[in-house]
């Protein structure tokens, strides 16, 4: 019998054997798999091993034997020190959502549209995002130096009559100095995402509002800004993921001292893990901070499910 | 039409303008000063960092740069760091091409699942999971894989870590290429392959771009990881060796930041080259997360 040539053509000779269908299913599984392989083991597994540790008193030597039950839970949630860690990142969140947000709304609208020399602005303001860490933290170790002759800032507030501020090791200052750090270092990725959200607004609105006579604050108060909503969506909820996981900045700086006057959950974390090898105490410690992080996502996801005015998304 | 006479409009421009250049200039001063005071710092001797700690290095004094270009360990720290960099780079990028496409392109059943699992890795940042992850490393090593003091941990945990974000972001750049394309690939008799291959990955390679300059600083700057998973200093990174130096010449304010402006150069002319990739993959990162 003859086969059709037309059926050949579309069976494909040259790849035969395998059906289409066969053939999908297998890329997808191998496209799949490395990645899964890697994911559940790095990222998913530790989670249910931590959970597990979590319910032991173990110092790491050895295999974990005393079980004591949700009794880490409890002293963590009971120590005054993780209490302090948590006011801490709340009040580094307050402060972001307070001041950082709406200073970089208000500079990237004045950069945005058609100031010259805007592009110039952005890549400057972006800098310090890019830097790591580690160098942003000692660069402002130096600066913030007590003694006025080698500390900048002290140097100047010396120049101006002032008194000199131990920054970095004032218990009523050390949290603000760190948090003056932050917001040098990640104000331009909050600026960046607001231009690129303004960039998306047509100016026509804008146009026509002028044009019906509104002025320029309202303009921004009643038109750019409800339709900047999604991008502040976004730029809020990195903000805060971003101050509750907070670590190295603090760490290299003051290691969440002086006396705990910077504790953030996540030095307090590396401490009991890294430092003391209380490892189940530690491992609960991190378990809170996922479960804190999914109930902000979970639950910021619900309360802003408004649709964005410009994507319906 | 009755008109009272104008602002001229040059001034109604110009007068904001102003003011805006102002608001915006202490910004830039403010954002410069820690980088400046760096980089003077950097070409001082101890001495004339005690006597004149802020102004203009005059003349600026090398010394401490040569010293430690020429000691041997702070090209090891950049050539690991390199081997980490570009093996973690290459490896998510590779990895998060191929899970992209199947979500992007195919169905099948359980993909919303497998979809909704990755998106747990969102919620799962390194910097709370690196207690959870040192374990694993643990026993892994306890099987005879060997994770712990060894790039290769530091390169797997990295990489684990960079998937999450990046599938999402792949995964819009890859469902924005018009569905046509693969319609019209199909009749051709491409098979599923030769469309991801031939078709899809030369058209998104700026896409690939951005992901990659994204991934490429974040492990170049990664500290925590190192820090965990690293103990002989021979294999440090520079984030960790510039960390471990600071606190060993915590005195010597020179020298350190000779040292912490060496390190910073080499991200600073990266971000300059690469700063359309960077900004392009931050803001579509931040539109689909």
């Amino acid at each position: 019998m003859q086969s059709n040539p037309a059926q050949a053509t579309l069976i494909n000779p040259k790849r035969s054997g395998l059906s289409r269908k066969t053939k999908d299913r297998m890329v997808i599984i191998l496209f799949l798999f490395p990645a899964l392989v890697i994911f559940l083991l790095f990222v998913i597994y530790p989670i249910f091993r931590s959970v597990y540790y979590s319910t032991f008193d173990w110092k790491g030597l050895g295999e974990a034997t005393k079980n004591i039950g949700f009794e880490n839970y409890r002293k963590i949630l009971i120590d005054t020190v993780f209490q302090k860690s948590v006011v801490n990142v709340v009040i580094i969140i307050v402060l972001s959502l307070v001041l950082q947000l709406p200073a970089a709304i208000i500079l990237s609208t004045m950069v945005a549209r058609d100031l010259p020399g805007r592009a110039l602005f952005r890549t400057i303001f972006f800098l310090p995002y890019v830097l790591s860490e580690v160098n942003a933290a000692i660069m402002w170790m130096l600066l913030y130096n007590p003694d006025p002759e080698r500390g900048f800032i002290n140097g100047i507030l010396v120049a101006m009559g002032l008194n000199t501020v131990n920054w970095l090791a004032d218990m009523n200052i050390v949290l603000f100095a760190v948090f003056i750090v932050l917001t040098w270092k990640y104000f331009g990725f909050h600026m960046l995402l607001y231009l690129t959200g303004l960039q998306n607004i047509p100016t026509e609105i804008e146009e026509a509002a002028r044009m019906d006579g509104a002025n320029s604050f309202q303009n921004f108060w009643y038109i750019t800004l409800p339709l900047l909503s999604g991008t502040i969506k976004t730029s809020v909820q990195m903000s805060v993921l971003g101050s509750i996981q907070q670590f190295i900045l603090v760490w290299v700086m003051t290691k969440g001292g002086p006396v705990n006057a910077s504790e953030v959950m996540a030095t307090y974390m590396y401490r009991f893990g890294f430092v003391r090898f209380q490892f189940g105490y530690g491992s609960a410690v991190a378990i809170i901070m996922f479960l804190v992080c999914v109930i902000f996502s979970l639950l910021y996801r619900k309360l802003t499910n408004k649709p964005d005015y410009l994507t319906g998304l | 039409m009755q008109r009272i006479i104008p602002t001229p409009r040059w001034m109604r421009k110009a007068v904001p303008r102003v003011f805006q250049y102002i608001l915006l200039g202490i910004t830039t001063i403010l954002i410069f000063i820690p980088i400046v005071i760096l980089l003077f710092g950097s070409v001082k001797t101890t001495g004339q960092m005690y006597s004149h700690p802020y102004s203009i290095p005059n003349p600026p004094d090398w010394t401490n740069i040569v010293n430690i270009l020429s000691t041997p360990s702070f090209w090891g720290m950049m050539k690991n760091s390199l081997i980490v960099m570009v093996s973690t780079t290459a490896l998510t990028v590779f990895l998060c091409a191929l899970v992209s496409f199947v979500f992007a392109r195919l169905e099948f059943r359980g993909k919303n699942w497998i979809f909704n699992l990755f998106t747990v890795g969102l919620m799962f940042p390194i910097n709370v999971a690196i207690l959870p992850v040192y374990f694993v490393l643990r026993q892994l090593e306890q099987y005879g894989i060997n994770m712990i003091d060894s790039l290769m941990g530091v390169i797997l945990v990295q990489t684990a870590f960079q998937l999450s974000g990046n599938i999402m972001i792949l995964r819009g750049f890859f469902t924005a290429v018009p569905k046509e394309l693969q319609d019209a690939a199909y009749i051709d008799g491409c098979t599923n392959f030769d469309f991801f291959w031939r078709i899809l990955l030369p058209l998104v390679k700026p896409s690939l771009a951005a992901i990659a300059a994204l991934i490429m600083i974040a492990s170049w700057n990664d500290l925590l990881v190192p820090l965990v998973v690293l103990n002989s200093d021979k294999l440090w990174t520079l984030p960790l060796g510039t960390m471990q130096f600071q606190g060993q010449y915590s005195q010597d304010l020179a020298i350190i930041s000779a040292f912490v402006a060496l390190s910073s150069i080499p991200t600073i002319i990266f971000y300059f080259f690469a700063e359309k990739q960077i900004v392009a993959g931050l803001t579509a990162g931040a539109v689909k997360g």
